[in-house]
Formats: structure tokens, sequence, C-alpha cells
């Protein structure tokens, strides 16, 4: 595994919503490229006819029927306690100036 | 004659009607509720919590697909598209559009060209976002999220669109399908209906397509159509100016009349979509697919041929009185009144197409004018069905009819009452049309004078003047009869 570039340990933060320092890419570089380097092992393995898994219960068609709670497992109260802010029973943030692009 | 050919393809997101929420057992609808008050860890996105799917959203996704003669996929899962917005509480939408539960798909509508057959790419499903409010300030925006975790269906469609009228029609029609079969409201001022169109021009004849411009943020029916006139006429002078079209998101200003840029990201989205690791994949089995085809009620189309060799109705009424399943019941109420009435095995096409004439002329007008439903309707279809009766046996004639057809509306009285009540009974006795005639006559000599030298308009002058004489309760054919002969 090569080294990550510059540009892509700034995209990997952005995404991520972490803010880094200028000076701290090359110490991220570094360290995510060892990590991938790890995981790379794998492929020593030489594993030629698994298919990809996302699941490994063996469980399918998992479904519950149509019905409400019967009564609330949490109170608003409790649920918009972690909330930063409240305002008319809404959680407060910053403005949003960005058009909603995807749903 | 522009040289370019418009080709658009369109995107509806569709909220479904369920009793709970898409993952949770949130109560799904929030209309009359408080901000918030439909929320619970799960659809917050509170961490350590597990999404337990709806059984009912997913049958409801396939009933739609089947609806559109769609290929049920052998089996789907639901994945995370990740992202970072407000309204998104886990920072990633459960959907299901890389191996969909439904794919392909067709629909043909009706244009005046013509039918035109649509088709669709697929459809998937998903959990809606909540809201966001902004404060006018700009200081501040506020989530709600009593609209987090709704199951949404995904429909798009291929880009077989040509005109910006087919994808209203297309869009009418998904509304009419997803109302008869009881999953949606459909309400696109409501959002329940969600419409963003895909716009590329390029010259005819030219296989690739064309830059394209997608529009967000359609409100509305009318605005599908305006929004993508509007797209046609802005490209089409871009082009013809020598100029390029830039790829973007535009929003749709009602109030502008325009597509606006939409502000937004400059790099491209890495949605980093993989397999929802909390949901096992479904696959439906083959008696839950004919289960839902055996119970998939008549469709808008279906119901609309019907009605033509049925009732006699032409396409145009026909298509009115099924666009809308509550309307098809009413009209269907009133024809089985007329049979029980006429004590007929039969539809008696004749009385079956006046009923459709007085709903779609005379009460929908009416009903529109007063912001009502068919359903909150004042007049029952049975006492639509007794005026009818009340016309074919002489009882009134058609313009009295109108008379009290207002009354009908008004106080919701049956119209047998009405009459009587006002004494509104059609003049048959031919004695007394007779010594009214006679009347008339004997007032208006230079009228009889008129009609001898030729002067066909004075019959209809005298006609008019015993009609008026009896408030248009004399039997006009009666009136016309003796008055031909006396003047004879
Ligand atoms: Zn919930």
């Amino acid at each position: 595994m090569s080294k990550l570039s510059k540009e892509q340990v700034k995209n990997i933060a952005k995404l991520s919503r972490l803010g880094i320092k200028e000076s701290e890419i090359d110490k991220y570089s570094k360290e995510i490229s060892d990590i991938l380097t790890y995981v790379e092992q794998l492929n020593e393995l030489g594993v030629i006819c698994a298919e990809p898994v996302s699941q490994i219960t063996g469980l399918e068609s998992v479904t519950r029927e149509d019905a409400k709670y019967e009564q609330k497992i949490c109170s608003k109260e409790e649920l918009l306690k972690n909330a930063p802010e409240i305002k008319d029973d809404s959680i407060k943030v910053k403005p949003v100036f960005e058009e909603r692009e995807s749903i | 004659m522009s040289k370019f050919e418009t080709v658009i393809g369109m995107e509806f997101h569709i909220q479904l009607n369920t009793v709970s929420k898409m993952f949770c057992r949130c109560d799904n609808y929030s209309a009359n509720s408080k901000a918030n008050e439909n929320t619970c860890p799960v659809c917050m996105g509170m961490p350590g919590t597990l999404p337990y799917a709806n059984g009912k959203a997913i049958e409801w996704t396939y009933l739609l697909g089947l609806a559109f003669e769609a290929k049920i996929a052998d089996e789907f899962n639901f994945e995370r598209k990740n992202y970072f917005y407000p309204d998104l509480p886990k920072a990633y939408q459960i959907t299901s559009s890389i191996n969909p539960p439904v794919i392909g798909g067709r629909l043909n509508i009706v244009m005046s060209e013509g039918e035109k057959e649509l088709r669709l790419n697929h459809i998937h499903l998903e959990e809606d976002a909540g809201k966001l409010v902004h404060a006018s300030s700009g200081d501040y925006s506020l989530v709600d999220l009593n609209r987090a975790g709704t199951p949404l269906v995904e429909l798009v469609t291929e880009a077989d669109f040509r005109f910006p009228e087919e994808a209203r029609v297309f869009a009418e029609n998904l509304r009419s399908i997803v109302r008869y079969l009881g999953i949606s409201f459909g309400n696109m001022e409501e959002g329940n209906l969600r419409a963003d169109a895909n716009i590329s021009l390029r010259p005819y004849g030219q296989k690739e397509f064309g830059k394209k411009v997608e529009i967000k943020n359609i409100n509305s029916f009318k605005a599908i159509e305006k929004a993508l006139i509007y797209e046609v006429n802005r490209q089409t002078e871009i082009l013809n100016e020598g100029g390029k079209i830039t790829q973007e998101t535009r929003g749709w200003d009602e109030n502008k009349g325009k597509t606006l840029p939409q502000r937004s990201k400059e790099e491209a989205h890495d949605y980093r979509y993989f397999p929802e690791p909390d949901l096992p994949p479904f696959k439906p089995d083959a008696n839950l697919i004919d289960k839902l085809k055996s119970e998939m009620p008549e469709l808008p189309v279906e119901k609309r041929e019907r009605f033509v060799s049925e009732y006699g109705l032409s396409e145009y009424d026909a298509s009115i009185l099924t666009a809308d399943f509550d309307m098809a019941k009413f009209y269907e109420v009133g024809v089985e009144k007329i049979m029980e009435k006429e004590n007929k095995d039969l539809v008696p096409k004749e009385s079956a197409k006046k009923l459709s004439n007085w709903i779609v002329t005379e009460l929908l007008g009416r009903l529109n004018a007063k912001g009502l439903s068919i359903k909150n309707s004042p007049v029952t279809a049975e006492k639509i069905a007794d005026l009818v009766a009340l016309i074919d046996g002489g009882t009134i004639s058609g313009k009295i009819a109108k008379t009290v057809f207002d009354e009908m509306f008004e106080t919701g009285k049956d119209p047998g009452q009405i009459i009587k009540e006002k004494g509104l009974v059609q003049i048959t006795d031919t004695k007394a049309i007779e010594s009214i005639i006679d009347e008339v006559l004997g007032s208006n000599p230079k009228s009889i004078e008129d009609f001898k030298a030729g002067k066909m308009q004075a019959l209809g002058f005298l006609v008019g003047q015993v009609m008026a004489r009896t408030k248009g309760q004399a039997n006009p054919k009666i009136v016309n009869e003796i008055l031909r002969k006396k003047l004879n």
C-alpha cells in the first residue's frame, strides 16, 4: 500500500466531519496507510472462489407487523435531552444554506 | 420548429401511509402532531438501536411494482447511503437502490395524439428524512424528526418522455394509482408525492443524450409541466446562440415562474454505499406475490376502459370519473340506484350517460367552487340518480332540474321533496297548456303575423313566452306541438 496522498486524507476528514490541522496531515497519512497495509495482508490468502459477504447470520426476509408502539418507549423530553439546543419542541441547528441534493 | 428534441426522465418519491414508520413502530401520521412528537431512539438515530423492517411497506412496494407490470426481484437488500445533513440523524439513509426490489415496469398514458408507453427503470424502498424549518432571520434552522423514518418509495422512470405534458400526465396517473392501491395520500401540495425531473436537449437524430439539468422543488402537477416548459425554452435559447448547457441542479421558483440554479456543494457526491449490516436480505416467496396479484384492485386504466364500454361514456368523461377512486365509486353507486329504479339487469346506457353529465358538468364545478371533495359532497349519488329518473319520467324538464339541483346542493334534500315543496312539477296537462297558449297568442298578434310571413324566430319567441308564464314548468315538447297546430 502506497502512502495516502494529502488530498485523500483531507477528503476523508471532510467526509467524516473531522477538523484536522495542516500539520497533522502527514501523521494521519502514515497511520491510515499502515492500517490499510495491515488489512491488505488478507489478500495474500488468495481467496478466489468466495462471494463477498455482508451478512453472516443466515437470516432472510425478517419483517415485523405494521403496528404502532402500544406506549411510548421514551418521552420526547428524554429524547431531546441530548440535543445541544431546543426551540419550539425542535432541535436548533446552525442555519442550512446548501440546498438538499439527496433523498 | 425547434432543431432540438427534448428528453425527460422523472423521479418520484411517494410516502407510504402505513400505520407505523419504516424501521420503528412510531406513529407514521404526524399531520396533527407537535414537532418531534412521533419519535423514538431508532428514528432519532441513537447509538445502539436496530432497525426492524415494516413488512407492509415492503408488500406495498411490490404492489406498486405489479400495478406497473414490473418484475419483482428474487432478492433485494437495504444499504446505507452516507452523508451529513441536519435532518438525517443517523448520518446515513437506509435505502435499496443498488439491488432494488422492483425492476422495470411500464405505464400507458392517454394523450390527445393517442396512447404512449412510458417505461420505468426501477422502484426502491427507503426512509424519509426529517423536516427542516429555516428561521426567517437566517440565524438558525429547526429540525423536526416526525417525518424521519417514514417509508418512502422512489419510482425512477426511463428517459422516455419527449414533452413536458407527458410528465404531468404520468404524475397524475401515478397519483391515481397510489390512491387506488390505498398506499399513499398522493398529495403533491402536502409532499406525500414529490417529483424531480431530469431534462436535456439534443439535435434530432442524435443518439447520445445532451447535458442534463435536474429540476427540484416542484410542488404541484401544473408546476411539473410549467417548470419543464421553462427549461426547454431556456436550454433551446442557449443552444441556438451556440452556448453550452451546464450540468446542474436547478430549483423551480413558482412565484418567479423560473428555474434557478441551486446553491450546492461543488464536489461530486461520495455516498459510500454499503450493505446495511443490521437488515438481512429480503426474498419474496411466490405465495406473497400471488396473494398481492389476487388482491390487486381494478386500476384506473382498466376502470376507464370499462366505463366506456359498459356505460357508454366518452373517454374524456370516463377519465375524469376514474381519476379518483372515490369519484368512480360515487358514480357507480348512482348507476346501481338507476338500475334498481328501472328494475334492469343491464345498465341503461342513456341514463348512465345522463348521470355522468350531471356529475361532471354540474356537481364537480360546484364542489370545486366550495373546495369540497367528492367524499364531502352535500348531494349523494342516489339523489342525483333520483333526479335523472325524474327528468326521464317527464316529471320535470331539464331546465327546472338545474334549479332543483341548486337546491339539492344547498340543502341536501331529495329532489322529489324539493319539487313538491316548490311546486315545480312539469305541466303536462294539455288543457292547461292550451289555455296558457291561447293567452299568449291573444296578446302577441304581431308574432302570429310574423310566423305566417315565414319568420321562424317568431315561434321560438312564442314558446319562450309560454315557458315564462309557466315559470319553465310547461313540458316544452307539448308546448311546441300545440303551438304549431294552432298557428297552422
Ligand atoms: Zn421511531
